[in-house]
């Protein structure tokens, strides 16, 4: 963007300035085309999810139709093996998606959270025995643990929420253990401390609102990964099963159609594809936006 | 450079011995009698017979024995056998590691050879039309689902040429060109994300060292571009690149596991999951380690090159 702006920033950060701005103009460090993209993906999925019902011409198990329809007006992304509607189980497949995500992500965010506010406040053996414990949990390849957890507990949507929650806290316990460290050393830490505040209000006032940049940013890209990882998990049979819809057990069957109906394949990818590119967009403009070491990069 | 490399090898010990604890935890902790498993819970088999068959097994010993006698067994390369074939795990691993190695350094290969050109191209020509399709197709190919990628390669290489890879694996020593043939297709699969977290990667880095004061310096003193490019930028970006691409090296075995299903290859991560849909449990439980070997290896290798390669970190 060029040096001479018709209006200087100091202006338009001023209030008198933001009252003349138009609602419809952000300020100009919200104007990030690629976070407004991702974010309304994710908003439109989150709408199809909620209105599943609505938006679907069929419902999702009913085998009405003739068996593996290629895409017409009738159905608009054809049938599956037992004549369901793709497009009516691509929809409902949605709600699958998300929940598995958002859940998992809160499992890992609650159990890593704890741990890394406990390991970085506290230091001393709690922090040397919790990173051990996190290194430990690194050094699998993630889906790994995802397979095994999710294999040896009995495949079901509720184990794979405990999977990919499992496989993902240690990374939020070490991203909240450094941004709780940097804040430790902060002056108005000391001086709440000299005021004599007690633990727990110096950890709810001071110590969560300056980490949440971070966290945010770091939720919303293990909301993409988690999302692909339950695909994963479903594709390979080991997370929510038949006969209820999703997009990676929907896939996983199509790979015995895929020969004389190809669009089987097709569509239930492009949607995990789409929705995960949904989350990572966000993610992406989150950080320009609450990270500002990372502009202008 | 010796003294680090022994001191990570020490730190090797530890982490070794607790991935292992771990995962024969995980085995114990989780609901599921191996017993149970063989004999069945229909009671045509005794109680007294289970006992007998628990005993034989091991697995009426107190938890620490077990795990010792795993562990020394292991030790000694012995991994036990499996309880659905009786074949020694052993050998059923060492049949399906060269597959998944293979495929996991076929796709960290062409994921690079494709992503570091395209990540300094879009960093020297920051901010054009090129930079913008290199940054969105970046996060196009980290939103891609390799399973996804694998199942449509098949189906275009089906259709369009009426291919179809070979159900049996091909060894590399026996018919080098059909075993590429074989191995192609799902490499390609596995290196499309990590061509995107390479790009992306080269891009920052290339950005920040192009703006230092020493690639500047050298401009200034009449340098040609290409020389400064090359000789003074990338030479220094790709150090927290190496890095990078050696932790995804290992994540890749993983990934790896589930395009070697999608291609009926039988790799590490398609023993794996045969053992769980089996629950065939020392299987399952060597198999992860050898992966959480394989990774911790792997990772140990990138960290030595990288104190080589950057003199600064030296013992860290």
């Amino acid at each position: 963007m060029s040096v001479v702006t018709t209006t200087p920033d100091v202006i338009t950060e001023g209030r008198a300035a933001r009252t003349a701005t138009p609602w419809w103009k952000f300020p100009k460090r919200y104007r990030n085309p690629i976070g407004i993209a991702g974010a309304i993906i994710v908003l439109a999925t989150v709408v199809i999810a909620l209105a599943a019902p609505i938006i679907a011409p069929y419902d999702p198990s009913s085998q009405g139709a003739i068996r593996l329809l290629p895409p017409s007006r009738e159905h608009l992304m054809g049938t599956d093996e037992l004549g369901r509607d793709t497009f009516s189980r691509i929809v409902y497949g949605s709600r699958v998606s998300l929940q598995v995500g958002i859940i998992s992500v809160v499992i890992a965010l609650l159990i890593g959270g704890v741990l890394g506010l406990l390991s970085g406040y506290f230091g001393g053996l709690v922090d040397t025995w919790t990173m051990r414990l996190v290194d430990i949990m690194f050094a699998f390849p993630g889906i790994v643990l995802a397979i095994v957890i999710s294999g040896l507990l009995g495949p079901s949507r509720r184990n794979a929420m405990i999977a990919i929650g499992i496989i993902y806290a240690p990374a939020f316990a070490r991203v909240v253990r450094g941004a709780v460290l940097s804040v430790k050393s902060e002056a108005y830490m000391e001086a709440a401390k000299v005021v004599g505040a007690s633990n727990m209000r110096l950890v709810r006032q001071h110590v969560v609102p300056n980490i949440l940049a971070p966290l945010i940013v770091l939720t919303t890209v293990y909301l993409s990964s988690a999302i692909l990882s339950e695909a994963a998990l479903s594709f390979l049979g080991l997370g929510t099963q038949p006969p209820e819809p999703t997009w990676g057990g929907m896939l996983n069957i199509a790979r015995t159609y895929m020969e004389i109906s190809p669009w089987m394949a097709i569509f239930p990818g492009l949607a995990i594809a789409i929705l995960v590119l949904g989350f990572n967009f966000l993610g992406d403009g989150l950080r320009d936006i609450l990270d500002p070491r990372l502009r202008e990069r | 450079m010796s003294k680090y490399i022994l001191q990570r090898l020490a730190l090797l010990v530890p982490t070794l011995l607790g991935m292992s604890l771990l995962i024969f935890a995980m085995l114990r902790l989780l609901p599921g009698d191996v017993v149970d498993i063989i004999a069945g819970t229909d009671g045509t088999v005794s109680s007294a017979a289970k006992e007998k068959l628990r005993d034989s097994m091991g697995l009426s010993d107190p938890i620490p024995v077990q795990y010792a006698r795993w562990i020394g067994n292991l030790l000694t390369g012995d991994a036990g056998k499996s309880l659905r074939s009786g074949e020694p795990i052993g050998e059923i691993l060492m049949r399906a590691l060269p597959i998944t190695i293979e495929l996991a350094i076929l796709g960290l290969f062409i994921s690079t050879i494709v992503a570091i050109p395209l990540g300094v191209i879009s960093a020297v020509k920051r901010d054009t039309a090129f930079d913008f399709a290199a940054r969105i197709g970046g996060l196009v190919g980290l939103s891609l689902p390799n399973f996804w990628v694998a199942t449509l390669m098949l189906l275009f290489t089906s259709k369009a040429f009426g291919w179809t890879p070979s159900i049996r694996f091909i060894p590399f020593t026996q018919d080098p060109i059909g075993n590429l043939q074989q191995m192609i297709l799902p490499s390609i699969a596995l290196a499309v994300p990590l061509m995107a977290i390479t790009m992306r990667m080269t891009r920052t880095t290339m950005l920040e060292v192009l703006g230092q004061d020493y690639v500047r310096t050298a401009n200034a003193k009449g340098l040609a571009p290409r020389p400064v490019l090359y000789r003074h930028a990338l030479k220094n970006a790709l150090i927290p690149v190496i890095t990078v691409i050696g932790f995804q090296l290992g994540g890749l075995m993983g990934s790896a596991a589930v395009v070697e299903v999608v291609f009926g290859l039988n790799g590490v991560g398609n023993t794996l999951l045969q053992g769980i849909f089996n629950r065939d449990y020392p299987l399952v439980q060597a198999a992860t380690l050898y992966l959480a070997v394989a990774f911790v290896l792997i990772n140990l290798i990138v960290d030595v090159l990288y104190a080589w390669l950057d003199p600064r970190i030296k013992l860290a």
